[in-house]
């Protein structure tokens, strides 16, 4: 019973992550109708500035605590600038072209951000310092959960309420909603459309950049192609529960991070992949809207 | 009174090889209904598209006198949201409300554009972002009541029945506080009865020194209605003046009813 409470613990906070990332696709998806491929990028730019300022904070010496706040504000800023650039750079001009203009061009970003970062930094597998310690009151279950896994699971659900704060009850998230349901009509009533889209992409981002921290002081090594496999990861999470649908993100994350632990733990970790992707398949044979996403009817 | 708030010079607009708009001239004075009539295809939505920014027009020009401002604006090539700013407010042919937000977020949503509070705002809620919320809630709950839908204020806006959503779609225009309201066949699909009652509303608002420009099929409706009527066929002005004097305007019936044939 254990093993299976641990496996359920260690795929929920891997569900978490992806929830993070996958809540980026989603919400660009939802009012520009992109794939944004550059997504899983922005998270590995987030793990790489973490793992720049965390180095230099912990050789100046700083407390644990202002070293990890210190470092998930570099991390969001950070990525939140590369958001708004790509969408300035390689989305806008491409605004009125077809959609698959888009979204060659975000994946030429992504290749870009790949190998600019392999450039600039490097091939090798970087050691992440271990930011979270064990914590001692976790000890009697720490053979069950990790404190890593508790931090993760409630900076993520901390993250999805203030994010559900924001688009349920502020003005930006009014102008977000409105913008995905009927852009022209919102340009109508005066929202600036430009504005409330970068806003999307700097949102999207900084959840990104946040995923990056945390997973990066799990794991504790980088290199440029996580984003690569996260972002896979992720845009099947949002895909699994319908894409454009911020709710889906997140449950469809879930149950992915749950499927991928439970095939890890009985079946064998070489098998991770091929159940995340069976049950891709199957969903989108059964329900291709996804778990809650609405099937969209075209008017013909 | 009747001083110009709208006023439009050969505003032509092609598409391709088709004139949509010919030469059209226009103006639309201060508490006014004015009406522009013409068969289908005649160009009569071109222009609210032209007017609103969704297209650039290809020749012509568009000025908004905003009196209170003493100001003398050219909307031609202005993006929509900044035409909503300087004070056009439409509504569509099709309704185009957002159908999964509130009914009184839909509203409220239409006084975006005359707040300041951005993003910035979302996270700091200084006193004068709460303020601000709580006024617009407040005009929201006005304009509701003033259209009639108050006990429809937290229904999604799809589930609305057709006629409240055509009058939702006119609170939203109006919660931004245009100077010319602009209205787009706003009777289409109605049935007698709530064309009545969209009648009473549009009387209503213009009592209240709103000024307004609408198209309408509805002949009845719009010989009641409107100050004044232009008739525009095949992308030309045929025809302008007061209701009586469009009645008996012999181009007027032929573009409505085709030519008499000698036999």
């Amino acid at each position: 019973m254990d093993y299976f409470i641990e496996l359920f613990f260690s795929g929920l906070s891997r569900g978490a992550i992806y929830a993070l990332i996958a809540l980026g696709y989603t919400m660009v998806y939802g009012i520009i109708g992109l794939i944004n491929f550059a997504h899983g990028e922005i998270y590995m730019i987030g793990a790489f500035t973490s793992f720049t300022v965390a180095t230099i904070l912990t050789i100046l010496g700083l407390p644990l605590l202002a070293i990890i706040v210190l470092t998930g504000i570099a991390a969001v800023v950070w990525s939140a600038s590369y958001g708004y650039t790509i969408e300035k750079i390689a989305y806008k001009p491409l605004r009125h072209a077809p959609r698959l203009s888009a979204l060659i061009s975000a994946i030429g970003m992504s290749m870009f951000l790949q190998n600019y970062v392999l450039l600039a930094q490097t091939s090798d597998f970087l050691p992440f310092p271990t930011l979270i310690p064990d914590f001692a009151f976790m000890e009697p279950i720490a053979h069950i959960v990790g404190s890593t896994d508790l931090v993760i699971l409630i900076t993520t659900t901390v993250s999805m309420i203030f994010l559900m704060v924001l688009i349920k009850y502020t003005r930006i998230g009014k102008a977000m909603r409105a913008t995905a349901q009927d852009r022209t009509m919102a340009m109508l009533v005066g929202i600036n459309v430009n504005r409330v889209i970068s806003a999307t992409f700097v949102i999207g981002s900084s959840m990104a950049a946040i995923g990056g921290l945390l997973i990066a002081s799990h794991i504790g090594q980088i290199n440029f192609y996580i984003g690569f496999l996260a972002g896979i990861k992720a845009f099947t999470a949002a895909v699994l529960g319908g894409i454009g649908s911020i709710p889906g993100a997140v449950l469809g994350s879930v149950v992915l991070g749950l499927t991928e632990s439970f095939a890890t733990g009985y079946v064998s970790s070489d098998y991770e992949d091929v159940f995340a992707f069976s049950l891709l398949v199957l969903i989108l044979i059964f329900k291709p809207s996804g778990l809650l996403g609405k099937a969209d009817t075209q008017k013909v | 009174m009747s001083e110009t708030i709208l006023e439009v010079h050969g505003l032509t607009m092609d598409f391709g090889g088709v004139r949509a708009l010919n030469n059209l001239d226009l103006d639309v004075r201060s508490g006014e209904i004015a009406a522009l009539i013409g068969p289908n295809g005649a160009g009569k939505t071109t222009f609210f598209n032209c007017l609103t920014g969704l297209y650039l027009p290809t020749k012509g020009d568009i000025f908004l006198y905003r009196r209170d401002k003493d100001k003398k604006i050219s909307l031609k090539g202005l993006k929509p949201n900044k035409v909503t700013e300087h004070g056009l407010a439409r509504t569509f042919q099709n309704i185009r409300l957002f159908p999964m937000m509130t009914v009184l977020e839909n509203v409220m949503i239409g006084r975006h554009c005359r707040t300041k509070a951005f993003v910035i705002g979302a996270f700091f809620r200084g006193p004068r972002t709460r303020r601000e919320e709580e006024e617009i809630i407040e005009m929201s709950h006005r304009i509701l009541e003033k259209v009639g839908l108050s006990r429809f204020e937290n229904d999604f806006a799809m589930n609305l029945p057709y006629g409240a959503q055509r009058r939702l779609e006119i609170a939203r225009a109006l919660a931004t506080e245009p100077v010319l309201l602009l209205l787009d066949e706003p009777a289409a699909g109605m049935n007698p009865y709530e064309t009545i009652e969209l009648v009473n509303l549009i009387q209503e608002i213009a009592t209240d020194g709103q000024s307004i420009l609408l198209i309408e099929h509805d002949m009845k409706l719009v010989m009641s209605l409107s100050d004044r009527i232009f008739v525009m066929d095949y992308g030309k002005k045929i025809a302008q003046g007061r209701p009586e004097e469009i009645r008996l305007n012999p181009a007027v019936i032929t573009a409505y009813l085709g030519e008499e044939v000698d036999a």
